[in-house]
């Protein structure tokens, strides 16, 4: 165990580096674009080359990332030019924003999926199993923005029920919950459609087994079939894929919350990209990295728990 | 050697199948008919290519032309089936003319990405040791990043236009293709056939291509029928983002974008392009759900 | 109690849904089991016999579906039982015993969960009354230390634990039938001995009848009282065991009698017959007789007009044929050696020599911090040569090294220590990838799987081509009548050369395979068990053509196999390995009479012989095949040797004996002693008497 753990750690660590130092060395491809976007379009080329030297642009790629990674080490992470603030505050308070829509995504998200996979492949090709794939299916293959439009033109523009956006802001007449309601939904339906597949897929193979024929054989009810026997198995290949959807929750959910203008993660990076906010940028792809590398190894210790042959 | 033996190699065998069997391709299209979800989706996809093949001819207006006196009256009409946008542009045209761009850039994606992909799965997957630790652990790089974060970083960096689209969607989607290939190849590398490969001297690029490869379509086309809808939603969530293809010409996910804040007035110039994008990455994912399906049967 | 029968299948019909239709499997079948009896039901794959077994328990999937005829158990009609009846007989009435045991058990529940499911279900036993019952059960089937057993999960177990704890948990209801589907197909000979063994120990205890379904004849005299002979879904002939397998009155059965390789037998004494043709599929049932079309009696009209109903055998009560010619065909004779013609003497010149030849698997971990890598001796200083035109058998059980031999020979391992000579050429220490061309022609080699040994994506005459062109140097153009040569070689019409694999049956396939090593006309040919996954009828078919092609091109083959009755009927030389180690070296008659190295002895004992007069005192060995980290510094068979002397077998390598010119055993035990010590083993051959 201590060997899986530090093997992980040390890919983590890896990655990491890695990462950096490419975003580093992306933003060499925009020479003085930085100091460009702080002093804006109408100051002369002398006052950019004069601030480019000030923030030490102009030194060696290499050097700069050394120290970058000094200032990281010492919990710095720099200016963002984009929000007037250290990127640090700006990237708690977005980040804080974005892991409560997906703690929500994924407390409906896992129980719902594990549920409608379970029991469409329970039964390959029955009536259910048909409805749940189609459904999840056409339900995977609609793009958020194109989701969110859907739901808002019924729940916001015919019904009037919810908000169109939430900004977290209590105001307007609409709780924060109520806000929340709509980006929820629609991060929950895209997403469970992907998961349910993965589910369904796998205990349709499972279900195949020898082993679940011996269950039954032996006599067992078929709930006891399903829950004891068929659950645990079918499981084990899904496992790692829904924990890694704790990445896509916090990191890749940038156009829901365009839609529905979220203060989330995701759209800071967005407008960090477009000002070029190079600080920002940098610390938010550490950030997602970070998570991605982490939930990985979440995905591992739980087909490690699941798996009694892995842990021999 | 090498080289060449794989190109005298092919013709070898595929020729005289078809020689056989003069139309083995409608055949197969014919195969699909016994999965309900392959005949959906592949009557919904290629509705599409047709519409986008023959927007210059349908489409009753131009796609940037601007009709201000339809202005006043934006929803759909007799002169404008679908409407107009903000602009006063034909809807219609519009997304015809819009599905041009992403027909070819999703598809071209996937066709790199499977090259890309099957190249570093079948040389990791074959070689294994050191070859296959740097190649995976490589992907699991380019991976474990959120796939439209590395776009916005990528893009805005270096700008949007559609060939840098096709560049990112094929590395990005490369180590996906990367994977399967790999998975298969360390399965396949095992078979006995290969064995009979290496006892008559054939050369590594042939094993790979000739003898591992074929075996490895079937799970492949599946997923390349995927790659193809999800690299449709990423052009379009792109498009609404708005680091997609640049303005004026019509993008599904850019019509979007500048007419959703309307939504509470005209709803229609929003939902028309989402029902576009939605049914055809339905009708890829079906086509997906369908093959597997026929395939499983055989 | 009546004298009606426990079990009662009257007209079985069972269908299968496919995509051509719905394709009748089994088109009738009535059997009889009474209460405590055990019955085997034989023939060979695709026969229907398994689908009568998952009808009883009516777990046919959802392609199969019972089409018409009644299943009576105890008086209930198991066909049309609905759901919650049904469910109270499985498991606690009828149980059943599965092949390959490691799938058959949950991988992520414990053993001892498992086995307790059945009593807390059935008889609503508290927690630690099941807990009893299990380790009750765990006891009766043998295993060491029950209470550990319980907390195992099913991966770290043996094959042969692991169908032990399949017998202990269909047992522990005490069901009234126990239904053994292939019980012991993929276990080694000598696992197999003991399961069986426990099962006639277990039978006699517990009085459950048992449907016994094997497609190994041999397995079946062991267990079963009566036997029945599937052939196409029917049931073509049934009889006590004694009947059947002394007076076979149905050309099917005898034509599977006649091409079984006995332990007794050998290619220079009666060949082996095969079945003409193939099994043809369920789709195009004639209307008379399943078996018209490959029958050396067939005489059309009588046989092929209508059905052919089952009647008894003059004067065998219980012996019943389905075959209107029964009574017009001669008595069947067992097939019995004429003289033994003694082999070649051994003074030709070796094509292969294998010397001091050691194979060594670093494995990539270390076992504690600081110990050197743990390694497995796979193969460990072997000694062997086979002349021009001869046949070299390697026999053993899994992990005895001989695979690890062959790969080391095709050069897909190279070796750690010593060496292997082709004419002379030293080649163990050559990757595949480094032999020359002409070294590549010169050996080639058979696969075991037929399914994986032509690629799927390729036709066969492009396979076979493809060879010609790579081992012959064939210009493109010049490969077809190449091609249609080395089709009619292994008998395959020339029409095969378009054809995908896929459309093949498996002996076609590694026909074709074979064709493909011939392409470049080897010397030595390597065949790692070419015949085992083949059905017995084409196994022969096999066996008949790698001797003629062997006869007619003077090519060396060495032939890896762990089946004791085709190396006996097609080598000239038998190497028996244990645990990388050569035990015993011979000509073939020498090896198979005694005195035997006591693991041959051990191995030979436990072969089971479809012939009920067979009896032989049965050698159990104890334990299981020891891991890497625990093979005694001594003798590799010293940790169950039966006939173990003391410590000198843990601590010293023993010395090889030579007992003969051509005969070398590795003992401690002497020679002479052995040889005062056993007996014969297999069926004396007529020049020994």
């Amino acid at each position: 165990m201590a060997r899986f753990f530090a093997k992980h750690l040390l890919f983590l660590l890896f990655t990491l580096l890695v990462v950096s130092f490419l975003v580093f060395t992306l933003n060499e491809f925009s020479p003085g674009a930085v100091a460009r976007k702080i002093l804006g379009a109408y100051a002369t080329q002398e006052q950019v080359d004069v601030l480019t030297k000030q923030m030490g642009l102009d030194r060696p790629v290499l050097v700069r990332y050394v120290e970058y990674l000094g200032g990281l080490a010492s919990g710095d992470l720099g200016y963002s030019a984009r929000f007037k603030l250290p990127v640090r505050e700006v990237i708690f308070k977005h980040l804080a924003n974005t892991v409560l829509l997906a703690a929500i995504a994924f407390a409906c998200i896992v129980p719902l999926s594990t549920l409608l996979g379970v029991v469409a492949g329970m039964r390959e090709s029955s009536r259910v199993d048909r409805v749940i794939l189609m459904f999840s299916t056409v339900v995977a293959s609609i793009p958020e923005f194109a989701l969110g439009v859907f739901l808002a033109s019924v729940f916001v523009v015919w019904l009037g029920w919810l908000p169109g956006t939430a900004t977290l802001v209590a105001g307007g007449g609409w709780s924060v919950a109520a806000q929340l309601v709509l980006p929820v939904t629609v991060v929950v339906l895209f997403d469970s459609g992907y998961v349910v597949s993965m589910i369904r897929a796998s205990m349709v193979e499972v279900m195949q087994r020898p082993y679940i024929r011996t269950a039954v054989l032996k006599g067992l009810p078929f709930r006891a079939v399903i829950l004891r026997h068929a659950l645990r198995n079918a499981m084990l290949t899904p496992i790692t894929v829904i924990m890694l959807q704790i990445n896509y929750l916090v990191a890749g959910v940038v156009v829901v919350e365009t839609v529905f203008a979220y203060p989330g993660f995701g759209r800071m990076i967005l407008e960090a990209a477009l000002f070029k906010d190079i600080a920002l940028i940098e610390a938010g792809a550490l950030v997602a990295v970070f998570l991605a590398v982490l939930t990985n190894i979440l995905g591992d210790i739980a087909y490690v728990l699941l798996d009694p042959r892995i842990r021999a | 050697m090498s080289t060449p033996a794989t190109a005298e190699a092919l013709p070898a065998s595929p020729p005289a199948a078809s020689r056989l069997r003069p139309h083995a391709w409608w055949r197969r299209l014919a195969a699909l008919g016994e999965s309900t979800p392959a005949s959906v989706g592949v009557v919904i996809v290629l509705a599409w290519v047709a519409l986008a093949l023959l927007a210059p001819l349908i489409a009753p207006y131009p796609p940037n032309a601007n009709d201000m006196a339809a202005l006043a009256h934006t929803t759909p009409s007799r002169a404008h089936w679908l409407g107009t946008d903000q602009l006063g542009r034909d809807l219609f045209s519009r997304i015809l003319w819009g599905a041009r761009p992403v027909l070819i850039i999703a598809p071209l994606a996937v066709l790199g990405a499977a090259a890309l992909g099957s190249l570093l799965g079948l040389v990791g997957g074959y070689y294994g040791r050191w070859t296959d630790l740097v190649i995976t652990r490589a992907c699991d790089i380019v991976l474990s990043f959120p796939v439209i974060i590395l776009y916005m970083i990528i893009l805005a960096h270096v700008g949007s236009s559609a060939w840098n689209i096709v560049g990112v969607l094929t590395l990005t989607k490369a180590p996906i293709i990367a994977r399967i290939v790999r998975g298969m190849t360390l399965d396949l590398r095992e078979r006995e056939y290969v064995a009979a490969a290496k006892m008559r001297g054939e050369s590594a690029l042939y094993i790979m291509l000739v003898e591992i490869l074929p075996n490895a379509r079937g799970p492949l086309v599946v997923d390349m029928c995927l790659r193809t809808g999800y690299n449709v939603i990423i052009i379009g969530s792109l498009g609404f983002l708005g680091i997609g293809l640049p303005p004026p010409d019509p993008d599904w996910g850019g019509m979007v974008k500048d007419t959703y804040g309307m939504m509470m007035v005209w709803p229609h110039m929003a939902l028309f392009p989402c029902a576009a994008i939605s049914s055809l990455v339905v009708g890829f994912n079906l086509l997906a759900v369908g093959l597997r399906e026929l395939g499983l049967r055989d | 109690m009546t004298d009606a029968p426990l079990l009662d299948v009257q007209n079985l019909r069972v269908a299968y849904a496919t995509r051509a239709g719905e394709v009748p499997v089994i088109p009738g079948l009535s059997l009889r089991l009474d209460a405590g009896e055990a019955f085997g039901l034989v023939g060979e794959s695709g026969c229907g016999k398994s689908t009568v077994a998952l009808s009883i328990v009516r777990y046919l999937g959802r392609a199969g579906r019972i089409t018409g005829g009644r299943l009576l158990f105890e008086g209930r009609d198991l066909a049309t039982l609905d759901a919650a009846s049904l469910r109270a007989i499985r498991g606690r009435r009828i149980a059943m015993v599965y092949q390959d045991p490691m799938a058959s058990l949950n991988p992520v529940m414990t053993v001892g969960r498992q086995l307790m499911e059945g009593p807390m279900i059935h008889a609503g036993a508290s927690v630690s009354t099941a807990r009893a019952r299990a380790l009750a059960m765990l006891q009766e089937v043998k295993l060491a230390d029950p209470e550990a057993v319980m907390e195992r999960y099913p991966h770290q177990l043996s094959g042969g634990q692991q169908q032990r704890i399949v017998i202990a948990m269909a047992l522990i209801a005490g069901p009234a039938l126990l239904i053994m589907d292939e019980p012991t197909t993929g276990l080694d000979v000598t696992v197999e001995a003991a399961v069986l063994d426990l099962v006639r120990e277990l039978r006699s205890r517990h009085r459950s009848a048992i449907l016994f379904i094997s497609h190994n004849l041999g397995s079946v005299v062991r267990v079963c009282d009566r036997v029945g002979v599937m052939y196409r879904g029917e049931l073509v002939e049934e009889g006590s065991v004694r009947q059947i397998f002394t007076n076979p009155r149905h050309p099917y059965t005898r034509g599977l009698l006649d091409c079984l390789p006995t332990l007794g037998r050998d290619k220079r004494q009666a060949p082996l017959v095969p079945i003409a043709g193939q099994v043809e599929p369920a789709r195009v049932r004639p209307p008379g007789c399943g078996f018209a079309a490959r029958c050396a009696h067939v005489e059309t009209g009588r046989c092929t007009t209508g059905p052919i109903p089952a009647v008894e055998v003059h004067g065998e009560p219980g012996h019943r044929v389905a075959c209107v010619r029964a009574d017009e065909l001669a008595r069947w004779t067992r097939r019995s050696g004429a003289a033994a013609v003694p082999a070649a003497g051994g003074a030709r010149e070796p094509v292969i020599a294998i010397h001091h030849l050691t194979k060594v698997y670093e494995s990539g971990r270390r076992l504690r911090l600081g110990a050197s890598r743990a390694s497995v001796r796979a193969v460990v200083d072997v000694d062997l040569a086979a002349a021009r035109g001869q046949t070299l058998a390697i026999v053993g059980e899994s992990g005895c090294g001989k695979s690890t031999l062959a790969k080391v020979l095709s050069g897909f391992e190279v070796a750690t220590a010593g060496g292997v000579t082709v004419d002379g050429v030293e080649v163990g220490a050559l990757p595949v990838d480094a032999r020359s061309p002409a070294l590549k022609r010169k050996l080639q080699m058979v696969f075991q799987n037929p399914d994986s040994t032509l690629n799927p994506s390729h036709t066969v005459g492009y396979a076979i081509g493809r060879a010609l062109r790579r081992l012959q140097d064939r210009a493109p153009g010049d490969l077809a009548a190449g091609v249609a040569r080395l089709l009619e070689v292994v008998k395959l019409p020339p029409g095969t050369a378009a054809r995908r694999p896929r459309h093949l049956s498996g002996g076609e396939k590694q026909r074709a395979a074979i064709a493909r090593a011939l392409a470049g006309d080897p010397d030595v040919i390597v065949a790692d068990e070419p015949v085992s996954s083949l059905d017995v009828s084409v196994q022969a078919v096999i066996i008949n053509l790698l001797n003629e092609i062997q006869a007619a091109r003077g090519a060396t083959l060495i032939f890896i196999s762990h089946d004791l009755a085709v190396v006996r009927y097609l080598a000239d030389t038998v190497a028996v390995m244990y645990l990388g180690t050569v035990a015993e070296v011979g000509s073939v008659e020498r090896v198979f009479a005694a005195p035997y190295h006591p693991y041959t002895e051990a191995l030979l004992s436990a072969v089971p012989v479809p012939n009920p007069d067979h009896a032989v005192a049965r050698i159990l060995l104890e334990g299981s095949v020891p891991r890497a980290d625990e093979v005694p510094r001594g003798c590799p068979f010293a940790t169950r040797c039966p006939r173990r002397l003391g410590a000198v077998c843990d601590d010293t390598p023993p010395p090889v004996q030579q007992l003969a010119a051509d005969h070398r055993i590795a003992c401690h035990i002497p020679g002479e002693e052995l040889r005062r010590l056993q007996t014969a083993l297999v069926e004396p051959s007529v020049a020994r008497r």
